[in-house]
């Protein structure tokens, strides 16, 4: 069961992680601490490990700083459900090891706090039934070894 | 079903694979990937995951442009261990300092070529539009990414298609339509999105001038840009190129999400006011501002027909407040100095730097004082972009840049090229 936090079209990577810090923030703690500061104060408060993000068009607008992408992970967020994803922001999801989905319909039937299940790839929500729609093999893989740095050290022996 | 866009088609190819579909992902094998002074930084991360030898050294190109000569013992450290590396990895295109700006360097040296896809670990590598290429910008890990091994994955982007119909007049410049175009729908109007030109305009833009759409395109948001290469684009790369090559067109049904029409025989020179590329304004409405510097070049407006139409607005005329001009590359000098374009630019009182970005991004060679203004011909004018954060920054074409030169504030060149 992911409990759902649920928000509208056109979210930008301002209110999901403000620019002011992103220089002086490190720690992970610190950054999730920030997530959605200027949108949804509740969010970083009571957010969970194995929530999900669901979102209606153009999520992650604006400047594609990498730490909107962050914030949410280390906030526990590993599903980004949207109708649809600035191109950047999508980007940074997979090289940072976070799943993006999209689907159109899930945002207009949920709202915050409901729950949906993940059962044989597929998204199950309020009776009815998404199917995930599969990234190609190698992006798969990019997420599955938790983001693009890890995955090539797994692959060519690096360390930290 | 519907027609193809230009992404849609370049992507399919560059994958390997029939056809592909806006939201798509694919594995892509790049045609060439380049990166510049942050290539020690690369490095870096390269190391970290492992890799030790770049797996196509014969499709990579390295410039050194971003500060050059070195400003600093840090900068020519860094420089120093970028020539190493290039020797230990055997890339042999590699550019030394002075040589002039990775965009134009390749263009100049035929290294993309029409229908191909290039990767820059740059912003503006939209540039390569200009030829009828995807140009994208990466980040660093994914650069190191490419090095180790040689694909990227890709999410096919959605595309719109602007449509630029009529001939611009005397005094008004690529620049301004790109100007216009960001002025009108903000930084973010592309959505990450292909930018897809057409129309009747490009015929009668010069080479030089085309490079300036896609270019800037960076400012509008795109994830690439394109303009339909011709005759004039083939020829230019007859002698050069060392490979073939099949040019796309995107089809007249393609899917675009936005479709714009631009007529550009009423655009005036237009300026971005400081500190956003979109605060866009007529030249006339803010005629008379003071500034206190002018910098002619970089990979948006520093090629030799901006330095020849700052000569023609400078010619017989003295500046009066300092003017930098550092051409786009050496062969950009080159010509200037055959042409006589440079002596005219150094006899009104300009003076002429290493080819290579200068102070567009605040390295050094035309820093700002506080609260100065500079009148440039560069792509971008964010607050501290120059290197003084108290300082503003216009951006104009090359004749604004000129003629604000030879008054010392805001100026409309038209008057001096009746
Ligand atoms: S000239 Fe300016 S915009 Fe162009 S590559 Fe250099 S720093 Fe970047």
């Amino acid at each position: 069961m992911m409990r759902c936090w649920v928000y509208g079209d056109d979210v930008n990577t301002d209110v999901i992680f403000p620019g002011k810090y992103t220089y002086t923030l490190k720690t992970p703690e610190e950054i999730a601490a920030k997530a959605l500061e200027d949108l949804d104060p509740n969010f970083a408060r009571h957010v969970r490990p194995g929530d999900v993000m669901v979102a209606g068009r153009n999520w992650g607008c604006g400047s594609s700083r990498e730490q909107a992408v962050t914030a949410l992970k280390y906030a526990g967020i590993q599903l980004i459900i949207a109708a649809s994803f600035n191109g950047l922001y999508f980007r940074n999801c997979i090289n940072q090891g976070i799943r993006p989905v999209v689907n159109d319909k899930l945002y207009q039937i949920l709202k915050t706090g409901d729950v949906i299940e993940i059962i044989d790839g597929a998204i199950h929500a309020k009776g009815q039934i998404f199917p995930i729609p599969p990234l190609s093999p190698s992006v798969q893989a990019i997420i599955d070894a938790g983001g693009l740095v890890p995955m090539l050290r797994q692959r060519f022996g690096g360390v930290r | 079903m519907s027609g193809f866009t230009f992404a849609e088609k370049a992507l399919a190819r560059a994958a390997g694979i029939p056809t592909a579909r806006a939201g798509d992902v694919l594995d892509i094998t790049p045609d060439l990937i380049f990166s510049h002074d942050n290539t020690a930084a690369i490095r870096r991360i390269f190391a970290e995951i492992g890799a030790t030898h770049i797996t196509r050294p014969e499709r990579i190109a390295i410039t050194l442009d971003h500060a050059v000569p070195a400003p600093t013992t840090q900068h020519a450290q860094n420089h120093a261990e970028i020539r190493e590396w290039v020797k230990a990895q055997g890339i042999k295109r590699f550019f030394e300092v002075g040589r002039g700006i990775c965009h134009q360097v390749i263009s100049e040296e035929a290294l993309i070529l029409p229908g191909e896809v290039i990767f820059g670990s740059d912003s503006h590598s939209t540039h390569f539009g200009w030829l009828g290429a995807f140009g994208m910008g990466v980040g660093r890990t994914e650069m190191a990414s490419l090095w180790a091994t040689g694909q990227l994955w890709l999410r096919v982007p959605e595309s719109m298609r602007i449509k630029l119909t009529g001939k611009p007049q005397v005094g008004v410049t690529a620049k301004d339509i790109a100007l216009h175009i960001i002025g009108c729908w903000s930084t973010s109007g592309a959505a990450y999105r292909s930018v897809e030109f057409t129309g009747d305009t490009i015929q009668f833009l010069s080479l030089d001038e085309r490079a300036v759409l896609p270019n800037m395109m960076a400012e509008f948001g795109a994830m690439n840009a394109y303009l339909p290469p011709d005759e004039a684009v083939f020829t230019y790369l007859e002698a050069k190129r060392t490979r073939d090559y099949t040019p796309i067109y995107p089809d007249e049904d393609a899917t675009y999400e936005a479709d714009y029409a631009i007529s550009v025989d009423a655009l005036e020179p237009l300026i971005a006011l400081p500190h956003q590329p979109d605060n866009v304004v007529g030249v006339s409405d803010v005629v008379g501002e003071p500034v206190q510097q002018a910098f002619l070049g970089t990979c948006t407006n520093g090629r030799y027909e901006d330095l020849e139409a700052a000569a023609t607005v400078l010619k017989g005329r003295q500046v009066r407040i300092r003017m930098i001009v550092i051409p786009a590359s050496s062969q950009v000098l080159l010509r200037a100095m055959q042409s006589g374009v440079l002596q005219t630019l150094i006899e009104a009182g300009a003076t002429i730097a290493t080819p290579g970005c200068g102070p567009c991004m605040g390295n050094h060679m035309g820093i700002p004082a506080p609260a100065e203004a500079t009148i440039s011909s560069a792509n971008r004018n964010f607050k501290g972009r120059m290197g003084t954060a108290d300082a503003m920054t216009y951006l104009a074409n090359p004749y604004v840049v000129a003629a604000s030169a030879i008054t010392g504030v805001l100026t409309d060149p038209r008057e001096f090229l009746a």
